[in-house]
């Protein structure tokens, strides 16, 4: 089998999941369980095997598959793996099983339903992370935000209804000025060149003129920042995830928020790099009021859920600083976080899911002293918190220290020529490391410590094997990134490398760290 | 062999940490835990003589290991290197050497806690980032390490996590250290961003080189020095030392003493090709340290917490090495440091053995004469009382001698008021030590009879470990740091016209040491009288400085309090709720009013419906004629 069908299998898998839980006896929800976790362990498996397959030397897309789709219009089935996605798709294929796992015991009502929708979100954020033509990446896009507003409105809390039209009403607001931008971008491409296409490839070219790129950045900003989200757009997050099963919040945490993320580096800033590099200090300005308003709002939640959901604004605060930075460190940083966030999240709202299975409650007033009831839960729940705020050795350190390294970078050059805005803001944004620590350590001491106390406290018993494997796996992947970042970092560099000459132009190039002499 | 002096420590923490009590049955696994515990600290350091014999026999020309590399972004390396130098050698010499020796007076001291193995864990996990903080050839490896220790200090401090003070105890030390990292960040984004290069040597070399760097020394060593602040507990961060306390006793003698707090004086003397070309940042750095020094001092002198006093001693020594460090006499803070190592160990150690003997009482208010039920525990806290004083011969007069001195004369900021002021708080050192040793072993005994009558000499296995550091701190002065560093760390060149002033410094700092010993003896011998009747005249000093001057409160009202002020009523009430979601749901509101209204337009009425279409229809041509 060749790897681009290979791929193809990858993304495709869900699909026959979903076929799979048509047919299966609803009576039997085991077997649903034991044949959906197999089917994402097959998944990761093949995916992983293309991931040791990637050349980190070849700069171009790998394991293409192109096939003509709507010829008139330039639409054409594009997906290929590229230093972009590469990781992205190997973090959701390793959440897929995980998040199966995690639903073993929780999720007891309409559980063929459950897994299909599990499969069809699959299906869409591997498809967007793998499309390489913009209608493609449009449909898997819009996609994604029916199983999550299903699986929300059915499996949810007592608040989902709103929580869910919220959730709606945002992204769904986002996403049409992304089509109607999507629209006019073809359009005057087609205009220019005579040629109608959207593959990201030929669009990148498309070579507009700034009055235009900058609605059109505006548009497509809106949307990505939505979805990340940026804080003033995030108050739809805190609401999904506080009423969306573990799973659900598993999904969005995890993989679902990159969207935002990936979407303004692969897209909002390439496509428009001359409004994109007028609008940096804005973009920074937003990260950094992201980080800082994420943490303070973080220090003040009294529900479990909604800590770590304000923390995830905060934290993806530095992946928007490191992408707007422009430098080389600084997007590797970027792409770091976004992994990392998505390895360290996904475990913290694992755990909150655990504990809400045993007590009933995320109010972290009715907790206390889990430390003495749950050890080895509160091992597994410490080494995450601390991953979370950036502890060297941990994921979350590689992450964090390349991103503001590299929007240091930047801004030191900015002051050099005159300007010192970013200075300032980056000065701020490592203030973010003092306040994740002050919400993650005193959520955990009022959560670990003191005297025991917990709703049900009598009846609750320490992790079961199935939950040791759930956060062993992500354990390890957050030691590996953090101790062994070099390898991953490799594949992802030529994209970071490429990002840095389509936003930030000659520029940029030039000051291309090999270039610096090492005394 | 550095790489595995630095991985034996490494292995001891999984091997009790995930191991131990899973594979062993008590008593086994008890005896497994101290095995593997102690034994791979002292193989640590037997490692570190063999590391040092070979440095020797290679004409003192660093050696260095290359693990592997980090991360490699755009051929520039990130690399995992050892580096061992004569600095290095004595700092690992005191790491491994003072740590061995904890961990086996730890034996004694942890028997019977229910959390044996998971305290030899962290203890080990502590001194494997320790030694990676001073093995390190880069500021990244240091920083490592820098964050491994306040890590492995956090979950020392909270060990007994049961209780919420000593886990907030912890809380609060992670996070007063981590303001200080995001400095040391910051200082470390200038380097690297100015010289494309975090390798400490090559830093200094920049620095070293002419013309030097495009970029301000000052700026730097101010930066990196916020870092040691934290560390190692100086003005304004110092508040989390003393809280620590709450950790077990020895813990707070390894890493709230000899060694984790140390950090921020090794890393100034480290980078000293940046300090000896920052001027201000010296300054800043001797002066932080002197006043840090004497503030502290004034605290420890009303403290009744054996541990506290202890704590506060330690954060005024400390004070002492920065002092060193911003006159340019790193070779001398590092001799402090490494002084201070002995008999601060050994006070703790001794206060260990106190608590241990008081069955847990810890105020020396309730204590008195116990000099005669436990002599060992009394000897070697007084030889260590000597030390920290400054009598002779002991280590301490040594290293506070040559501080004062330099202080005093040395070409790159030496001042009358930096001595004076170091001058007056050598004095109160010697008092407040002075008056703890009176109050705690002579006097008259103040035990309730319940105390009383269970006092008891420790193990062996501690008053060795006593004893064995009382030696060191009483000969340890007589191996001169600053003359081993010399070739590495040069001493500042003395002003002339102060030349002479050497020997008057001498005396001076010994008749301080005497005036202390003396001025205790006064107030506190027998029943102690004259320092109640003179307590009680200056009640509202007594009272500011057992109050720690309300920093602790002060810090809580002016940051603490309008930080989750902030964040709830302006940032969650005001801009979530009010004007965000506020203005979202005015918007849904609009749209379901326009709906409403829209939705009568639906009447049912398939003629209006025609018509509608027909309108839209011509519309539609219309605006294509216009346009097509």
């Amino acid at each position: 089998m060749s790897d681009a069908l290979i791929l193809n299998v990858v993304l495709w898998l869900p699909v026959a999941g979903i076929v799979y839980t048509a047919a299966a006896d609803e009576r039997r929800p085991d077997a649903v369980r034991g044949w959906s976790f197999a089917l994402m362990l097959v998944q990761f498996a093949l995916t992983a095997w293309l991931y040791l397959r990637y050349d980190a030397a070849d700069p171009g897309l790998q394991f293409a598959t192109r096939l003509p789709w709507i010829p008139d219009w330039g639409v054409a089935y594009l997906i290929g793996l590229d230093g972009y996605n590469v990781l992205l798709v190997l973090l959701t294929a390793f959440l897929g099983p995980l998040v199966v796992a995690g639903s073993w015991t929780a999720i007891t009502k309409d559980v063929r339903l459950f897994h299909a929708m599990v499969f069809l979100i699959q299906f869409a954020m591997l498809g967007t992370f793998v499309a390489q033509d913009l209608f493609l990446f449009y449909l898997f896009w819009e996609l994604m935000l029916v199983p999550m507003f299903l699986m929300i409105g059915i499996w949810g809390g007592e608040r989902r209804i709103y929580a869910t039209i919220k959730f709606v009403l945002y992204t769904a607001f986002g996403s049409i000025l992304m089509l109607a931008a999507m629209i006019y971008l073809v359009w005057s491409l087609k205009t220019t060149t005579g040629v109608a296409s959207f593959a990201f490839a030929d669009l990148y070219g498309a070579g507009l003129k700034p009055a235009a790129q900058s609605w059109l950045f505006a548009a497509f900003a809106l949307s990505f920042a939505i979805k990340v989200p940026i804080v003033p757009l995030h108050t739809w997050l805190p609401d999904a995830h506080v009423e969306a099963p573990t799973a659900g919040s598993v999904i969005l945490a995890g993989v679902l928020l990159k969207m935002g993320t990936y979407g303004f580096m692969k897209l909002g800033f390439p496509l428009f790099p001359d409004a994109a590099r007028e609008a940096t200090v804005i973009v920074m300005l937003l990260g950094v009021i992201s980080i800082v308003y994420g943490a303070c709002l973080a220090l003040v939640q009294t529900d479990i859920k909604k800590i770590i959901a304000y923390s995830s604004i905060s934290h993806l605060g530095y992946a928007m600083l490191g992408l707007a930075s422009v430098d080389l460190i600084g997007i590797q940083g970027a792409v770091m976080q976004m992994v990392s966030h998505g390895l360290t999240a996904a475990g913290l709202f694992f755990m909150v899911g655990m504990i809400y299975e045993r007590c009933h409650s995320r109010n972290l007033a009715d907790y206390g002293g889990i430390a003495k009831l749950l050890p080895v839960y509160s091992v597994f729940f410490m080494v995450l918190t601390l991953a979370a705020i950036g502890l060297p050795t941990t994921s979350g350190f590689t992450g964090e220290f390349l991103a503001l390294l590299g929007t240091f970078r930047t801004a030191w050059q900015a002051h050099a020529a005159g300007n010192s805005t970013m200075l300032w803001l980056a000065g701020v944004a490592v203030t973010g490391v003092v306040l994740g620590a002050l919400y993650m350590l005193w959520f955990a001491q009022r959560f670990l410590f003191g005297a025991t106390r917990a709703p049900h406290a009598e009846h609750v018993r320490d992790l079961s094997a199935r939950e040791v494997g759930i956060l062993a796996a992500l354990v390890a992947a957050v030691f590996w990134l953090g101790l062994f970042p070099d390898e991953p970092m490799r594949k992802t560099e030529l994209a970071a490398r490429q990002y840095q000459q389509l936003v930030g132009g000659a520029r940029a190039v030039a000051a291309l760290p090999a270039t610096e002499a090492r005394r | 062999m550095l790489t595995a002096i630095a991985l034996l420590p490494l292995a001891g923490f999984l091997l009790n940490g995930l191991f131990a009590t899973r594979l062993f049955p008590n008593p086994r696994g008890t005896r497994f835990v101290t095995l593997v515990g102690c034994g791979l600290p002292i193989l640590a350091f037997l490692l570190t003589l063999d590391a040092f014999a070979e440095l020797r026999a290679g004409g003192y020309v660093p050696l260095s290991e290359t693990l592997y590399t980090w991360i490699s972004i755009g051929g520039a390396p990130f690399a995992i290197e050892f580096w061992f130098d004569r600095l290095t050698a004595v700092m690992v010499l005191i790491v491994t050497g003072v740590g061995s020796l904890i961990h086996v007076y730890s034996v004694g001291y942890m028997k019977g806690d229910e959390s044996y193995a998971r305290y030899f864990a962290y203890l080990n996990l502590f001194l494997f980032f320790m030694l990676l903080l001073v093995l390190g050839r880069s500021l990244l490896v240091l920083f490592v390490g820098w964050e491994g220790v306040g890590l492995a200090s956090y979950l020392l401090i909270g060990f007994w996590f049961a209780d919420p003070e000593k886990a907030a105890a912890g809380k609060k030390a992670f996070i007063v250290n981590r303001i200080g990292d995001a400095g040391f960040l910051l200082g470390m984004f200038v380097l690297y961003t100015a010289l494309g290069t975090l390798d400490m040597d090559r830093i200094n070399a920049a620095f070293m080189a002419s013309p030097g760097p495009a970029i301000s020394a000052t700026l730097v060593g101010i930066l990196l020095f916020i870092g040691a602040t934290g560390k190692s507990a100086q003005i304004p961060l110092y508040v989390w030392l003393p809280d620590a306390m709450a950790g077990p006793t020895p813990v707070s003698a390894l890493i709230h003493a000899a060694t984790m707090v140390t950090a921020g004086v090794y890393m100034v003397a480290r980078m000293s090709g940046i300090y000896v070309h920052a001027e201000g940042a010296s300054q800043l750095v001797a002066w932080v340290g002197v006043l840090t020094a004497f503030f502290a001092a004034t605290i420890a002198i009303a403290q009744n917490d054996i541990k506290k006093v202890l704590a506060y001693s330690t954060v005024s020594q400390l004070g002492f090495m920065f002092l060193a460090a911003g006159v340019g006499a790193y070779g001398v803070a590092v001799f402090h440091l490494y002084t201070h190592a002995f008999f601060k160990a050994c006070l703790f150690l001794g206060a260990g053995s106190v608590i241990h003997a008081m069955s847990g009482e810890q105020d020396i208010r309730k204590m008195g004469a116990l000099a005669k039920r436990i002599p060992v525990t009394f000897w070697t806290f007084a030889i260590a009382t000597a030390a920290i004083a400054g009598l002779p011969p002991l280590a301490g007069f040594f290293s506070k001698d040559e501080i004062l001195w330099y202080a005093y004369a040395s070409e790159r900021g030496g001042s009358f008021w930096l001595v004076a002021i170091a001058a007056l708080t050598a004095l109160m050192t010697a008092f407040y030590m002075f008056r703890l040793l009176w109050l705690t072993f002579l006097g008259e005994s103040r035990l309730d009879a319940h105390a009383a009558a269970h006092v008891h000499e420790s193990p062996f296995s501690m008053t060795g470990v006593l004893v064995a550091l009382a030696i060191l701190s009483a000969i340890g002065g007589f191996l001169s740091i600053p003359h081993v560093l010399e070739p590495m760390l040069p001493l500042p060149g003395i002003l002339a016209s102060r030349s002479g002033a050497h020997l008057p410094i001498v005396v001076l700092s010994v008749a301080l040491g005497l005036a202390g010993l003396l001025g205790a003896w006064w107030m506190f011998g027998g029943k102690a009288e004259r320092a109640k009747a003179f307590g009680e005249k200056v009640a509202g000093v007594r009272r500011v400085l057992e109050g720690k001057y309300f920093v602790d409160e002060l810090y809580d009202l002016v940051i603490g309090r309008p930080l989750l002020w902030i964040s709830e009523n302006v940032f969650l009430k005001i801009g979530d709720r009010a004007l965000i979601d506020g203005t979202l749901n005015g918007l849904a509101a609009l749209a379901q009013r326009t709906a409403a209204a829209m939705g009568r337009l639906q009447t049912g009425h398939l003629h209006f419906y025609a018509l509608l279409a027909l309108a839209g229809l011509l519309g539609a041509l219309a605006w294509g004629w216009r346009h097509v």
